[in-house]
């Protein structure tokens, strides 16, 4: 079992409900987020392009957090979804260093905090609570070992990117081109 | 918009850490702790509520979840609502933020004043402030009849409030969302097709080819199932052509961008007209049959041929006729997109008929793609006394002027406000519910002075706005998700209803407006509009005429009813007869005619900047509405202030650097109370500059959205007002760069 997200980046429309969802979701304090809008311009008007991301955690298969956290706090759980045990964190910030994402931040409690891929819903079969609010559907949540689940439909048959590949993390959510 | 590196810039804000937060965690170093707050609850440890979003007018459906201490943890959308098909757009999700913001209005207010003639605000019991308003109702009825109460409204809490007003006996009332908005859109498709668009806009985007957005910025604009639709059009495939000086999100995602010189969109659709008559492109079989006036327009646009827009719009002729050729291709699934905020340049409902008339050429309205013809659920009227007729109501405010506008017009019942401009009707006092006027309406001096010459001012609202600071009387309303309220019923595919009920009791000491109402009519002695004790009661009653009841709609929120009115689309070579003069779609429009106006749209050139100046475009992020979410905690967190978009070769020239802070003054010399960041960007043409309306608040009471960024609404002293409806044009107002502090004081209002 594998879990992933693909993000269509032809109908994101950069709204920022991802963002408000998880934060009611995952109640995460005013001023932080776990999930985030990237706006990317090219080109000089009148010929230009715009791409919208909605970005988070990679969930990497080889994952720089997992690696330099001194307590163990910061681990892989099932599907590769990784994860953060509070009570364990003792905030030094390596991870925060480590992350070529910028994914994570430190959460006023004290511990570094980062998006779980909702693995609380996920347990119960739901998806991550970005996916299931977004208005333009563009993002794809699942299990890339099942050929049928949402997110190995969205890649078939469509061009993706990974963001910093130069960084070796192999990340896990897929920009659809 | 917010990006990785903001979110740092507003943690660092927040908890004092710099830059990556590393000191936040100063205290906590190699210590274990247990966290206090609470992670994610399950859906199946919470309560659900039926509402629906009042955060927009799409009015999506919902459930409040509440957590076993009481608390609304979050809002999401109901599965069967066809407004949001279980989701909500960012302000709806973030609509929690309403309910908790700490610095909603907590308990009623009177203004007072000191001995040395400086005013305050008292905090007041409910009693005492129903009871001033109830004193100076029967004052203005006794001394100038009832029609002197005038009423500025939008919404439930307004309708609560119109309500009252009519049972009282005025009619004297005005929403910007006519005369401010969309009102030229209903003028003219109502001439054309004898039918308004409605909303939610029935546009058939789901089944579409071809969407055309003329300046309609969907994406940024949330129209939660529009820009659910438009998803799905990207998907099926569809040819999108946008229309805009602007690089928008729509214009991003779309197959043909035409970054059209602004003002000149006329031009552009009678281009296109001309491409569809003189290439025999249109749809003859439709135009032949359900038309009236081909050979007029024929003959009307002869010489308006591509060539000839290319000098006025900046749109290349090939490129016009290549789209008007994709429109044509995919015709009659094309979705002329009739837009919302329409009122841009005074001749808005001409430029809106040159989108009916495109629209009637492709026999695009009635057909599966194109517009498709709604229905809605009527709600059976509670057993209550017809209201009194008044001796006068807006239209006679109006005397005589814009005979196409079906609803009151603020700026005129604002000028009628005005004992100096002498008009025959006088209003001289108002209620407002649901709107906040100063960031609202342009011309804020017009506001001021009919805002000082009226006697009284009772506002009802949730937040401290501008509004609240020019009343006499603050009466706090609670949010929509700590009330009972109407029933939606709204215009779509298939008819359905909306429940509303309290997710929790009404924080601080607000009051659910249906209360607030009831309580002064009951002091009018107006009992017999008012014969409930708990509007649930009203509701319940309507929904059991409509074969359901308050306990079922508790569970299921929303409910569809199979349509009576016929099929979605008219059928092949159906006889179909429209509401018009003439019975047929009005190429020439017989009405327009008749009042003396063009019954074919002409293009007439606006105004240009003057030299060193730049046209104000404004629009809509997508997580905020308007002026009156700018202070939710959560959508703050989203988008915390707006910035003046600048295109690179303008920010070159005046040195505008990226994130500088700029004042920025128009063509009359007004100058914003607060500065704002220059965007420096691609996006936006050289000629115009960009804002995103509704920040640049002035009520110190919004801890957050106070100062933060600036209003274009300060900067709209310039309306072309539309003669056929009284729109007001709000587009012809240019601004310049300010780089030092204009030393313009904040002043306070009245307040």
């Amino acid at each position: 079992m594998r879990y992933a997200m693909a993000i269509d980046t032809k109908k994101c429309v950069g709204c920022g409900d991802c963002v408000v969802a998880c934060q009611t979701e995952n109640n995460v304090p005013h001023g932080y987020c776990r999930d985030w809008i990237v706006e990317r311009v090219d080109g000089t008007y009148p010929s230009l392009s715009l791409e919208f991301r909605s970005e988070r955690c990679n969930h990497c298969d080889n994952s720089p957090c997992v690696r330099c956290c001194p307590t163990g706090a910061s681990h892989k759980a099932e599907g590769g979804i990784v994860l953060v045990t509070h009570t364990k964190c003792i905030g030094c910030g390596a991870c925060i260093e480590s992350c070529p994402y910028d994914a994570r931040y430190p959460h006023p409690e004290g511990y570094v905090d980062k998006c779980t891929f909702c693995i609380h819903r996920v347990q119960k079969g739901q998806n991550p609570a970005c996916v299931d609010v977004c208005p333009t559907r563009c993002l794809h949540f699942g299990d890339l070992d099942d050929p049928n689940s949402d997110v190995s439909l969205a890649l078939k048959d469509r061009k993706w990117k990974v963001l910093a590949p130069e960084a070796g993390t192999k990340p896990q959510l897929y920009f659809l081109t | 918009m917010k990006t990785r590196r903001d979110f740092i810039k507003i943690s660092a804000a927040g908890t004092g850490a710099t830059v990556l937060g590393l000191s936040a965690f100063g205290a906590k170093k190699f210590k274990w702790f247990e966290p206090k707050i609470e992670g994610p609850v399950s859906d199946e440890d919470l309560t659900p509520y039926a509402t629906y979003c009042e955060v927009c007018f799409w009015k999506c459906a919902g459930w409040a979840y509440v957590d076993k201490q009481g608390r609304i943890r979050k809002v999401v959308g109901n599965q069967n609502d066809p407004h949001c098909n279980g989701r909500l757009c960012p302000r709806g999700t973030g609509g929690v933020g309403m309910y908790y913001d700490e610095d909603r209005l907590k308990t009623p207010l009177i203004r007072e004043k000191n001995s040395d003639g400086s005013q305050y605000f008292r905090e007041a019991s409910w009693d005492e402030a129903l009871n001033l308003v109830a004193t100076k109702m029967t004052e203005v009825k006794d001394k100038y009849g009832p029609e002197a109460f005038g009423l500025f409204n939008h919404g439930n809490p307004g309708t609560h409030l119109e309500h009252l007003l009519r049972a009282y006996g005025s009619e004297s009332n005005a929403e910007p969302a006519f005369a401010n908005c969309r009102g030229p859109r209903s003028a003219a498709y109502f001439s054309t097709f004898g039918a308004y668009i409605g909303s939610p806009e029935c546009t058939d985007i789901r089944d579409t080819q071809c969407l055309v957005l003329i300046g309609s910025h969907l994406g940024e604009n949330m129209h939660n199932s529009q820009v659910q639709e438009m998803s799905q059009a990207i998907d099926n495939g569809a040819t999108i052509i946008t229309v805009d000086p602007r690089f928008s999100t729509a214009a991003a995602h779309s197959t043909h961008w035409l970054p059209i010189k602004p003002s000149t969109d006329i031009a552009l659709l009678m281009a296109w007209i001309h491409v569809l008559i003189y290439e025999e492109l249109f749809n003859k079989d439709f135009v032949e049959k359900y038309t009236f006036g081909l050979d007029h327009l024929k003959e009307h646009v002869k010489n308006m041929t591509p060539e000839w827009a290319y000098g006025i719009t900046d749109i290349q002729p090939d490129v016009i006729r290549t789209t008007a050729k994709a429109m044509a291709g995919a015709a009659p699934a094309v979705v002329i997109h009739p837009g919302r905020h329409v009122v841009w340049y005074g001749d808005d409902t001409q430029r809106e008929r040159a989108m009916a008339i495109l629209t009637a050429l492709l026999g695009a309205w009635g057909k599966r793609g194109s517009l498709y013809l709604p229905e809605s659920v009527s709600i059976p009227k509670y057993p209550q006394p017809e209201y009194p007729e008044p001796e006068w109501t807006w239209k006679d405010i109006n005397e005589g002027k814009y005979p196409l506008a079906t609803m009151g017009i603020t700026t005129e019942l604002l000028k009628a406000s005005i004992p100096r401009l002498n008009k025959k009707h006088q209003v001289k006092a108002w209620l407002v519910g649901g709107t906040n006027l100063p960031l609202a309406m342009p011309d804020k001096k017009l506001f001021k002075e009919a805002a000082d010459s009226v006697e009284f001012i009772a506002v009802m609202d949730t937040m401290p706005m501008e509004i609240t600071g020019y009343a006499d009387v603050i009466l706090p309303e609670a949010t929509y998700l700590e009330r009972y309220d109407f029933i939606r019923s709204a215009q779509n595919r298939e008819p359905n209803i909306a429940l509303r009920v309290p997710a929790a009791e009404p924080k601080y000491d607000s009051k659910p407006g249906w209360w607030i109402a009831k309580q002064i009519g009951e002091r009018l002695g107006l009992h017999d509009y008012f014969n409930y004790d708990d509007f649930s009661e009203v509701i319940d009653w309507q929904l059991k005429q409509m074969g359901t009841s308050l306990e079922e709609m508790k569970k299921i929120g929303v409910k569809t009813y199979p349509r009576q009115s016929g099929p979605l689309y008219i059928g092949e070579g159906e006889d179909f007869k429209f509401n018009t003069n003439t019975g047929k779609i009005e190429l020439y429009a017989v009405d327009f005619s008749d009042e003396g106006f063009d019954p074919m749209p002409v293009y007439k050139p606006h105004p240009e900047p003057p030299q060193n100046f730049y046209r104000l475009i404004y629009g809509r992020a997508p997580m905020h509405t308007f002026s009156r979410t700018s202070n939710n905690p959560n959508l703050w967190d989203l988008m915390s202030e707006n910035s003046v978009w600048v295109n690179p070769k303008v920010a070159d020239l005046w040195g505008l650097k990226k994130d500088e802070e700029v004042w920025l003054k128009n063509q009359d010399g007004a100058v914003t109370s607060f500065p704002v960041k220059v965007r420096v960007t691609e996006r936006i043409r050289w000629d115009s500059v960009y804002m995103v309306h509704g920040f640049g608040h002035s009520d110190k009471k919004l801890s957050r959205a106070f100062g933060r960024g600036a209003s274009d609404e300060e900067l709209i002293t310039n309306i072309a007002v539309d003669p056929i409806m009284g729109g007001t044009g709000m587009r012809g107002n240019f601004i310049t760069f300010l780089k030092e502090d204009p030393a313009m004081e904040v002043k306070e209002d009245k307040a």
